[in-house]
């Protein structure tokens, strides 16, 4: 056990997809906002660096013992101008900057919500559960852990949670918003750039808290409407054998998997698992291998995960069982 | 009139004086032996709660380096995920609870009387309970990580992790009822630093003549009052559900997760400022002694500190600005938050301005305090920054938050504090620290500080989340979180320098002298063996009566001015008028007690059995908490001294009992029942609250209808009457009718408790099916257990009359009880007509 344990620390959390510094910063972004912010951010940065200069500067040579004495007047208009009618000036300029972003970044009501795509995303102890609401088809499209979105488009997400608070987040695309139980909350991103990111969740929402993010694709709208349309459907599999233990060994009851009679909605969707980046809500690499561990020991990677543990399985049936998910694609 | 005291001075018969020294310190002796413990004088239990706080917050430090070495490496897994969250939750927690505020209440119980020219503050024996409490609830909270059982769900509590038995477990309870009871404490100590500042000064120290400390703790006591109520309200919503399952918080019955963010931000941000403020205060008195000269612009950062004071309520919202509120209240709360670091400014440059006009020593201490406006001006700078809510939306709950909160509490809090410890060390040890050592230290916190969490700036911007155990290789924050350990340990080996500067044997090293920095302020005159603040009470004329006043130091140490001597045996101070410091009274103030110790014991135990729900043992507590304080009440409050008056020195004749709006006594009630309506208006908050946030707010459940509501608010007015009939009846010499009055105010009391109880009783609301019910229920719980109070105190006023302890003359209690009487039914008035009218009207 605690050989697995250190086997998976040393595993686990190395992101080949994510080889790159970059996917999960607010300072490379990938989108509007983010861009934005970015930019308020260096301004900010310069302007205080020169006013921090300027502080501590004054502070040293009010230090030394040798200078002259300013008078009790002079004094009372250095209190005055710089600890007071200055600063007021600078943050009356940057207040009016911040605010007057603000509308254009998160639009007060969707622009035209009946048209745009929606997805909705729910936080749950510790996985993320997606479903996206295309307009041009019905019934909507159900995945875990991983969101592709349209280059150029305005998204609108839909937040929810059913258990505690977690917080939504793509630093590479813009600011944070909570996911409350009881309340939908609303976040509209655009994302401008395509590549691959990664979301982690914001609020501490309990033991594996850090273990909680998801992964993020954007591509060209066209290859995700084809990517979407593949998604609606199941996915052709290989093998049987996998696919006969998944449903003897009763995970159906928790997952579903498109296509087959597995149809639980307590865990993931694992419909088209095989295609993902990441597995067990972006802390692993997806392979066959990392598929076995999290269906043996769920809680020694994740600890406080609901699902149980199959250790008990032969090895062999472990090891069907992953590579038929390995082939969902 | 200084000429008169020193012609007096010098004819004074100097054995005589050393006789009056002699009875002094046999007055104010600390007892010895196990005995030390029961000591009540704000000397010991200044330095007790002091050395209690630092060693929180060593133990809390301890904390963060172990979270730091699992940091230093991604995937590390030297802590499971449940021990790095109870770390994080405790850290926080104690930093917070047990060291940055009660750091300050302590610095302000040993400091103030002799500042402010006092032999002891007004209640000793509430600041020895306070401490008490402090300690007991501390190492509750803090002993919990020993067995595994600490908080883990935050210092901030969220629900519902935190409500959630099976996801929070008994830690949560701990962090509630711990810190509740370490909140009585707190607000106990406001009462005492409110009234010690405003009663107790030496006469002609007019508040425009106050040291800037006392305005600053003044300010900052006043903050504790209005800021930690709203958190008391919380947690007894928070507990209720725990406990009984009272849906506050559960959105599935009505309630909702927010309330409780908001109820525990306008609680949290102020105490950002409560921790701030005590510090800038002591930078206003190491500034101007550095410097040497008067701190220029006294009225500007008096003003200052005010308005930081008042904006520091209006704030609370931008830790919420990603809970998706609407964008106009983002954008007001954004507005808000800029604006305070206006007076946080003039704070600032109120000290540079100070420097500039005089001409600066550069020691230690100042070392300490420059280092913490570099530190500090950055934190508000990044603080300018999180305001914004475009940039918070990227900033919040990421390591970069982590940056700017200990930017802003070193550089604000701690620095300044060690920089006071160097200062003011000489008045608690009568040595003083080494400066090479200070300088030592001084050099790796300043170093090891920012290279531990400057980088963190970085590391949350490129998208590391605060409180994760671990973090994935590759992201781009591996170097920078092990830049970050390193600068934690080299910062934390500075405060091992200073620890070791402390607690170094210093016997060999020459005593200090009086006044080794040639301060200008009273405490100087205080000598760290005598526990009575100053020989003698001079008269004050000058904010900075040491330099002005010449020959002062020589007089006072000589006895040559008020309240010379302790001819009665026992230990007295003087108390003067609020505004001008006339003198109107001397107070005889209370001795070594086991009472504050033992009452403190039994209300832990209160809280502790609550926490493993022990109800037996809680109310054997309650009621033995209850013993103890009656106890403490009738044998050491509202004495009937001997003689009416003493010469006090120089001719002045004073009072030794005074009642109603002059006196100490009456001050405290005022200020501990604004405490407490505080803390209802926080619950009436929640009420309306519920009412905004739903379209039908009852949700079909049955109201406590109109009838029994408006009897109860009736019955409560009349009860009320009768207690002020009893005050009338009392001055004019017709006891037995007083005595009628209060029994007729009891019977009535008891009566409006029975209709208010009726109203939801007999409508049959049940707490635990929707929020409605339980709102309203926590409301009548609320005025009907203030009832209980009332009525306690109408019956002590009754037995202390029917045992002469209450006279026409001597009406302190019942005043007192009025007083409490006035608060209790103006909150039973509200509450009732809330709860019966409101949704008739609606």
């Amino acid at each position: 056990m605690r050989d697995i344990a250190r086997r998976l620390a040393a595993l686990s959390l190395c992101l080949h997809i994510c080889g790159c510094s970059g996917v999960q910063s607010a300072l490379d972004p990938a989108g509007e906002e983010a861009a934005h912010v970015a930019q308020l951010f260096w301004i900010m940065v310069v302007a205080g660096g020169l006013i921090w200069l300027a502080v501590v500067s004054l502070l040293s040579y009010a230090s030394r013992g040798k200078r002259g004495r300013l008078d009790e007047q002079a004094a009372g208009r250095l209190i005055f101008w710089c600890g007071a009618a200055i600063p007021a000036f600078l943050l009356f300029l940057l207040l009016g900057y911040a605010l007057w972003l603000m509308p254009g970044l998160r639009p007060f009501a969707p622009a035209n919500a009946s048209d745009a795509l929606t997805v909705e995303v729910t936080g749950e102890q510790f996985w993320w559960r997606v479903a996206y609401h295309d307009p041009d088809t019905d019934t909507p499209v159900l995945s875990a852990n991983e969101i592709r979105l349209p280059a150029g488009e305005r998204v609108e997400f839909r937040l929810k949670s059913t258990d505690v608070i977690h917080s939504f987040w793509i630093p590479a695309l813009g600011g944070k918003m909570d996911m409350i139980p009881g309340r939908v909350s609303r976040l509209s991103l655009l994302a401008t750039k395509t590549g691959t990111y990664r979301g982690p969740c914001a609020e501490y929402c309990g033991t594996s808290h850090a273990l909680m993010a998801f992964t993020v694709v954007v591509m060209e709208p066209s290859e995700f409407r084809q990517w979407l349309q593949a998604r609606a459907g199941a996915s052709p599999g290989a093998g049987s054998e996998g696919r006969d233990l998944f449903l003897a060994h009763g995970c159906g009851a928790c997952h579903r998997v498109a296509g087959t009679e597995a149809d639980g909605s307590v865990g993931p969707d694992l419909s088209h698992v095989g295609s993902r980046e990441t597995l067990g809500a972006g802390i692993l690499p997806n392979s066959e291998g990392t598929l076995r561990d999290f269906i043996a020991h769920p809680h020694v990677i994740k600890p406080d995960s609901k699902m149980p543990a199959f250790s008990m399985l032969p090895e062999r049936d472990i090891g069907e069982i992953a590579a038929w998910l390995k082939g969902l694609e | 009139m200084a000429t008169k005291a020193r012609t007096r001075a010098r004819k004074v018969n100097a054995a005589s004086k050393q006789a009056e020294t002699e009875q002094l310190r046999r007055v104010w002796e600390t007892p010895r032996g196990w005995r030390y413990w029961t000591s009540v004088n704000n000397t010991q239990v200044g330095l007790w709660y002091g050395g209690a706080a630092f060693a929180f917050m060593l133990f809390a430090g301890v904390l963060a380096l172990l979270m730091r070495v699992q940091l230093a490496v991604p995937g590390n897994d030297m802590m499971s995920a449940d021990f790095y969250n109870q770390a994080f939750t405790l850290h926080g927690t104690v930093m917070m609870f047990l060291f940055a505020v009660p750091i300050f209440e302590a610095v302000a119980i040993f400091l103030l009387p002799p500042m402010l020219g006092a032999r002891e503050l007004p209640f000793p024996r509430l600041g020895a309970f306070g401490f008490w409490s402090f300690f007991i609830g501390g190492v509750f909270v803090c002993g919990s990580i020993f067995f595994d059982a600490a908080p883990s769900s935050g210092w901030f509590m969220y629900p519902p992790l935190a409500t959630d038995k099976a996801l929070s477990g008994i830690g949560a309870d701990i962090w509630l009822l711990g810190l509740s009871f370490i909140e009585v404490a707190s607000i106990a100590a406001a009462v005492e630093l409110i009234v010690g500042i405003m009663k107790c000064r030496a006469p002609g120290m007019r508040v425009n003549l106050m040291p800037l400390f006392a305005w600053y703790l003044l300010i900052v006591a006043g903050m504790i009052l209005f800021a930690f109520p709203p958190l008391i309200a919380g947690d007894l919503l928070f507990e209720m559900q725990r406990m009984f399952d009272w849906p506050f918080f559960d959105p599935a019955r009505g309630g909702d997760p927010l309330l409780w963010q908001h109820l525990f931000w306008i609680f949290g941000h102020p105490e950002v400022y409560i921790i701030f403020l005590p510090a800038i205060a002591l930078m206003a008195m190491i500034v101007p002694t550095f410097a040497q000269r008067p701190i220029v612009g006294y009225s500007w950062i008096v003003l200052a500190a005010v308005g930081t004071g008042f904006l520091s309520f209006g704030l609370w919202v931008h830790h919420m600005f990603t809970t998706g509120l609407p964008q106009i209240s983002l954008a007001f709360f954004s507005a808000a938050s800029e604006a305070v670091a206006i007076p946080t400014g003039v704070q600032i440059f109120v000290f540079i301005a100070t420097m500039l006009a005089g001409r600066v020593i550069f020691s230690v201490p100042m070392l300490f305090g420059s280092g913490g406006i570099a530190i500090f001006v950055i934190g508000g700078l990044t603080g300018v920054m999180v305001a914004l809510a475009p940039f918070d939306w990227q900033a919040h709950d990421t390591y970069f938050i982590v940056a700017h909160l200990h930017y802003v509490l070193i550089g604000g809090m701690l620095f300044p504090l060690v920089g006071g410890l160097y200062y003011y060390y000489p008045l608690i040890g009568a040595r003083m620290l080494s400066m090479r050592l200070g300088r030592i230290a001084f050099w790796l916190m300043f170093t090891g500080f920012n290279v531990g969490f400057f980088p963190m700036h970085l590391t949350g911007l490129r998208g590391m989340p605060r409180r994760v155990f671990t973090y994935p290789q590759g992201i781009g924050w591996d170097w920078l979180n092990l830049v970050s350990t390193i600068g934690a340990f080299v910062f934390a080996a500075g405060v091992l320098v200073v620890v070791f500067d402390v607690l170094r044997p210093k016997k060999r090293q020459p005593r200090a002298v009086q006044n080794p920095w040639k301060a200008g302020t009273l405490e100087w005159l205080n000598e760290p063996e005598e526990n009575w603040g100053v020989r003698s009470i001079p008269p004050v004329e000058s904010r900075y009566p040491l330099w002005d006043q010449k020959g002062l130091a020589e007089e006072v140490n000589a006895g040559a001015w008020y309240l010379s001597d302790a001819r009665d045996g026992r230990r007295e101070t003087l108390i003067s008028s609020v505004l001008d410091a006339e003198p109107v009274q001397c107070q005889r103030v209370a001795g070594p007690s086991v009472l504050p110790m033992l009452s403190a014991a039994f209300l832990g135990g209160v809280f502790i059995a609550l926490t493993f729900e022990l109800w037996v043992l809680a109310l054997l507590s309650g009621l033995a908490t209850l013993v103890a304080i009656l106890w403490w009440l009738w044998t050491g409050t509202g004495e009937i001294p001997e003689r009416k008056s003493r010469d006090v020195g120089l001719g002045l004749r004073l009072p030794l009992y005074i009642s109603g709006p002059e006196s100490v006594g009456w001050w405290a009630m005022f200020i501990t029942m604004v405490g407490d309506g505080t803390a209802f208006a926080s619950l009436i908050f929640g009420y309306f609250f519920y009412w905004t946030i739903h379209a039908d707010f009852t949700a079909g459940q049955a109201g406590p209808g109109w009838w029994w509501p408006i009897a109860a608010a009736g019955l409560f007015l009349a009860a009320w009457t009768a207690t002020m009939g009893a005050l009338q009846l009392n001055a004019t010499g017709r006891t037995a009718a007083m005595r009628l009055a209060l029994a007729l105010g009891a019977l009535l009391a008891l009566a409006a408790t029975a209709a208010g109880l009726a109203g939801p009783w007999l409508h049959g609301m049940q707490p635990t099916v929707h929020v409605y019910p339980a709102i309203v229920w926590i409301l009548v719980a609320w005025v009907l257990a203030h009832a209980a109070v009332g009525i306690l105190m109408q019956l002590y006023c009754l037995a202390r009359s029917l045992a002469g302890r209450l006279t026409p003359a001597h009406d302190m209690e019942l005043h007192n009880v009025v007083l409490y009487w006035h608060f209790m039914t103006i909150s039973a008035v509200i509450a009732f007509s809330v709860i019966g009218l409101f949704p008739e009207a609606m």
